[in-house]
């Protein structure tokens, strides 16, 4: 539902860009508080087996449901050297067969009561999920708690599933100029964290993952002490609690890992320029990234106001990037801007922008460019940092309305070294942050000259085919291509018509 | 991500896919016995009906509209008419310009939203109880008095056109034109919903009040409201909504189609993937084998992880990262989709091996423990899949309503499933997979298929 029709009309061109503000605006604002007035409802439960294993509990009585998640603190950016990929390729092989259940046996439990499940991998976290009535939950957590163990890994299973994901970097990635430039642009912004490799690993080197390597990764990282239980629906927190101890508080500790200390970037003093032009491109594009810190990585404050200053940036269509560029002059079809806080280490502050009609894409890049000056220097009014405040703190009431909102929220956010408690206090420091710190955040982090700029251009004419180039696939034209690298998933969950 | 692509070209993609993938139930009807959520029936005293559920556990409110219409009464020659117009709702109304009303709809606290499918007109809000009064005002002024002022018709314009220019040269984009026309031939859903260049600019803003006026009536209104509000309210904000537009629209009729099927359409381009789609015949919403088709279907390519398809297409072969089959149904076309995409190099191998998984459906059906199986899993997940949120629910109460279903069908579905027998599927298969089939391949030329 999200990419009707008068949707697509208002973002055009730009829908790769756009998709990301969605996800972006879905994961970011929405770090809600839970706390409502319902009985138990939305009073989230947080508490640790003996084994290390953190749970949380998030009661909503609205229904008979449940969403159960582990959330594993381990993603792409923890995979050793040469090996990328092997997060989400096991991720994939969580879904064979264990000592106790042949494989198959766990997904056709739950879809012989209509229930939902999925994984998906991402830079800091790979998670599981089941979407199950009530009285299912702790079958649900059998089989998890087993599979976090017991996993048979053969190479009779290890082939074909490679060659699926294979595929699966196909259709995502070689697929479309949009996704290969990003992932380039990325290589080009972190020249030294592993934020750098893409999170479903470089082609060549997922060819050559084995079943050693994976049964490795599965014996480092898949333990009690280094995963997150999130539940959220129709349950109650203290039989969540023994339901746990019963199932995963079974589960022997595993070794302690050292903390997550990854190589990080160093001072960046260039401009530097990503091109990609392909035939199949017909109006040009452009991102510019800066590296900045995280809700983790920041001094206290900092990710608040940068996530302000992106709204207030560049953040839908009351924005300043849209309404200077694409109302007031005309000369852009689509402009904004997208900050990925949940993230563990420093990461990235995107603006974007495409020309419309005959106007120069680098004109639209200057814009951008001026826009942000102007905020550096002139920083922003009251009136525009209160109502970016009170659509971040209303997106958390609408997050309430989504189980999968909530168990996102506190998922993400734990599994890249946040607290329980630091989700409950995000509105008010998001209320505390002063226009002045919106403006100082811009300032420290959005120079136009120590910058990674993306440009996505046409072939020029005509057309010549060539066997070198790496030839996208059709998989997604280039107006839909949503360009998410992550999370990616375990399966492309069908698209069930409403009968 | 692996787009599907459905009948009519409608894209999935992979946000939409996320979506999906992480989006949960939040309302109930597992089971009648436990079913919590009541559907009330509300009628205003001018005569508006809308299907309400009351929930005050979150403080906002969903709505959402249908009007019958959508891009295939866009006239000869304006197509992107109604897409255009959808895209103009929040661009000024009444006395408010586009700036104006999008900073009175943000202070608000509302997000609004239109869309045109092929048959229908959609409106929706989600907004904040406590400031329903100033947000069902703008959606009332956006509704009956939108202005379709020139330098946002100019500007809308701009951005679908740009749209329409940055996919033509996409292969995947213009063979979803080429399967369109080669499945529809002259019927309006062979037109570009978006239209094109040249439709997109002779169309003004006369076009489009003329198109409002004819569309956005009360005699086809389906309305579904979910969340923070009780029947006797929401009685007067239906009247204030929509009592001033005209009873009757006026609406082109619209032939039914059978798609062209027995043909294969192929656009070559050097890519590392092959994308394959193959069409069957499908069948009526309304049709008592409805039911059977869908059990068959869930078997053939449903689901997630269980699917004959994704078995021997994905699990034993890791010849594609997705593959599955649907059953569309527009107003006036039906049909069964498979899609998938493979290697280009295995993309011969893929097709054959897709063909033979129909051919045995076709030939001898599901088995008993597949029936039983897809039974469950079908009862159990509606829930899950259309009733997750405030907005999921009313967006499937107001589906219920186009498709004529009954303000009780949660109640029935189950029973209707339950009917399916064994001989049923077997039928269903009979009829739609014995068909010779129209097939689209994109990607480089196919060696070694002796399919026709």
């Amino acid at each position: 539902m999200n990419l009707e029709a008068g949707w697509v009309a208002r973002c055009g061109r730009c829908l790769l860009l756009a998709s990301l503000v969605l996800f972006a605006a879905a994961f970011s604002p929405m770090q809600a508080s839970a706390q409502s007035g319902n009985g138990d409802n939305g009073t989230v439960a947080d508490f640790l087996l003996d084994n290390g294993m953190e749970v949380v509990v998030i009661p909503d009585h609205r229904a008979p449901i449940v969403t159960h998640m582990v959330w594993y603190k381990v993603g792409s950016a923890d995979e050793p050297a040469g090996k990328s990929g092997i997060a989400h390729f096991f991720e994939h092989l969580m879904f064979k067969g264990t000592t106790n259940h042949k494989a198959g046996e766990f997904g056709a439990r739950i879809a012989e009561i209509g229930g939902r499940e999925n994984a998906f991998t991402s830079y800091d976290y790979t998670a599981y999920f089941q979407t199950v009535p009530p009285d299912a939950l702790e079958t649900m957590m059998t089989y998890e708690a087993d599979r976090m163990r017991n996993l048979v890994l053969t190479d009779a299973v290890i082939g074909p599933e490679r060659d699926v994901i294979l595929e699966e970097r196909r259709s995502r990635v070689e697929g479309s100029p949009d996704a290969l430039l990003d992932e380039e642009v990325q290589a080009t912004l972190f020249q030294n964290h592993p934020y750098r490799i893409p999170v479903i690993g470089w082609m060549q080197e997922i060819k050559e993952l084995n079943r050693a390597e994976a049964v490795d990764f599965y014996n480092r990282y898949y333990a009690p002490n280094n995963a997150v239980l999130v539940v959220a629906g129709d349950v109650d927190p203290d039989d969540v609690r023994a339901m746990a101890e019963r199932t995963y508080g079974k589960v022997a500790r595993g070794p302690d890992l050292p903390p997550r200390m990854r190589p990080q970037e160093p001072e960046q003093n260039t401009k530097r320029t990503v091109t990609l032009t392909d035939r199949r491109v017909s109006v040009p594009s452009f991102s510019k990234a800066w590296v900045v810190p995280s809700y983790h990585s920041d001094q206290p404050g900092e990710a608040e106001a940068i996530d302000l200053l992106s709204e207030i940036l560049g953040g839908g269509t009351q924005s300043r990037l849209y309404q200077e560029l694409v109302v007031k002059a005309g000369i852009a079809s689509g402009a904004g801007a997208y900050y990925d806080g949940t993230m563990f280490d420093d990461t990235s502050f995107t603006v974007y922008g495409s020309p419309r009609g005959e106007a120069d894409i680098y004109a639209v890049e200057k814009a951008v460019d001026v826009e942000i000056r102007r905020i550096i220097k002139d920083g922003v009014t009251d009136m525009e940092l209160e109502k970016a405040k009170k659509r971040f703190v209303r997106s958390m009431i609408f997050a309430r309305d989504r189980q999968s909102s909530m168990t996102n929220i506190y998922g993400s956010t734990l599994a890249t070294g946040g607290t329980v408690q630091e989700v409950a206090e995000w509105p008010d420091k998001i209320k505390q942050v002063t226009a002045a710190q919106v403006q100082a955040a811009a300032a420290k982090y959005l120079n136009p000259d120590i910058s990674v700029t993306g440009y996505l251009l046409p072939a020029a004419e005509p057309a010549v085919a060539t066997e070198a180039a790496p030839m996208p696939s059709p998989g997604d034209p280039a107006e839909t291509e949503s360009g998410l690298p992550d999370p990616v998933q375990a399966d492309p969950a069908h698209t069930a018509p409403a009968n | 991500m692996n787009p599907t692509l459905d009948f009519r070209g409608r894209i999935i993609t992979s946000a939409t896919v996320f979506a999906l993938a992480v989006v949960f139930l939040v309302l109930p009807c597992i089971a009648p016995a436990r079913a919590e959520m009541k559907i009330q029936e509300v009628t205003s005293s001018q005569g508006i009906t809308a299907w309400l559920v009351e929930d005050y556990s979150v403080p906002l409110i969903a709505i959402r509209f249908a009007f019958d219409g959508g891009s295939s009464q866009d006239p000869k020659g304006k197509e992107g008419l109604a897409n255009l117009m959808t895209g103009l709702f929040d661009e000024g109304a009444g006395e408010l310009d586009s700036e104006a009303f999008q900073s009175q709809l943000d202070d608000a606290g509302a997000e609004m939203r239109f869309s045109a499918g092929r048959d229908t007109i959609y409106g929706s809000m989600r907004l904040l109880a406590e400031q329903k009064d100033d947000a069902f005002n703008l959606l009332r002024l956006a509704i009956t008095e939108p202005r379709f002022d020139q330098a946002p018709i100019d500007r809308i314009r701009a951005q679908i056109v740009s749209g329409i220019i940055s996919g033509s040269r996409d292969p995947e984009v213009e063979a979803q034109f080429k399967w369109a026309t080669a499945l529809y031939g002259d019927h309006p859903y062979a037109r570009r919903s978006e239209g094109t260049e040249q439709s997109l600019a002779t169309i003004t803003a006369d076009d489009l009040h003329a198109f409002h006026k004819a569309m956005f009536a009360r005699g086809k209104l389906k309305v579904a409201v979910v969340g923070a509000i009780d029947a006797e309210t929401l009685k007067g904000e239906l009247d204030k909504l929509f009592g001033a537009l005209p009873g009757k629209p006026e609406l082109t009729p619209i032939a039914d189609v059978r798609p062209k099927l027995a043909q294969t359409v192929s656009v070559e381009y050097e890519l590392p993937q092959t994308s394959l789609q193959l069409a069957y015949p499908g069948v009526r919403r309304d049709s008592p084998e409805f039911f059977g088709a869908v059990v068959m279907n869930h078997i053939l390519g449903g689901g997630t992880f269980t699917s004959r398809l994704f078995e021997e297409v994905r699990e034993k072969r890791g010849l594609a990262y997705g593959v599955s089959s649907s059953l569309v149904n527009y107003d006036h076309a039906n049909a069964l989709v498979v899609s998938t995409s493979t290697r280009s190099d295995k993309a011969a191998e893929t097709l054959d091996l897709v063909r033979e998984v129909v051919r045995k459906m076709a030939d001898e059906g599901p088995t008993e423990a597949e029936l039983a199986a897809a039974k469950k899993y079908l009862t159990g997940a509606y829930a899950i899949n259309n009733l997750n949120s405030s907005g999921a629910i009313a967006s499937t109460l107001a589906e219920l309503q186009l498709q004529h279903l009954g303000i009780d069908y949660m109640e029935r579905r189950g029973a209707l499933i339950d009917a399916v027998t064994l001989e049923d599927t077997k039928e269903a298969a009979r009829k739609l997979l014995a068909a010779e089939p129209a097939v689209l391949v994109v990607g480089p030329a196919m060696a070694g298929t002796d399919k026709e």
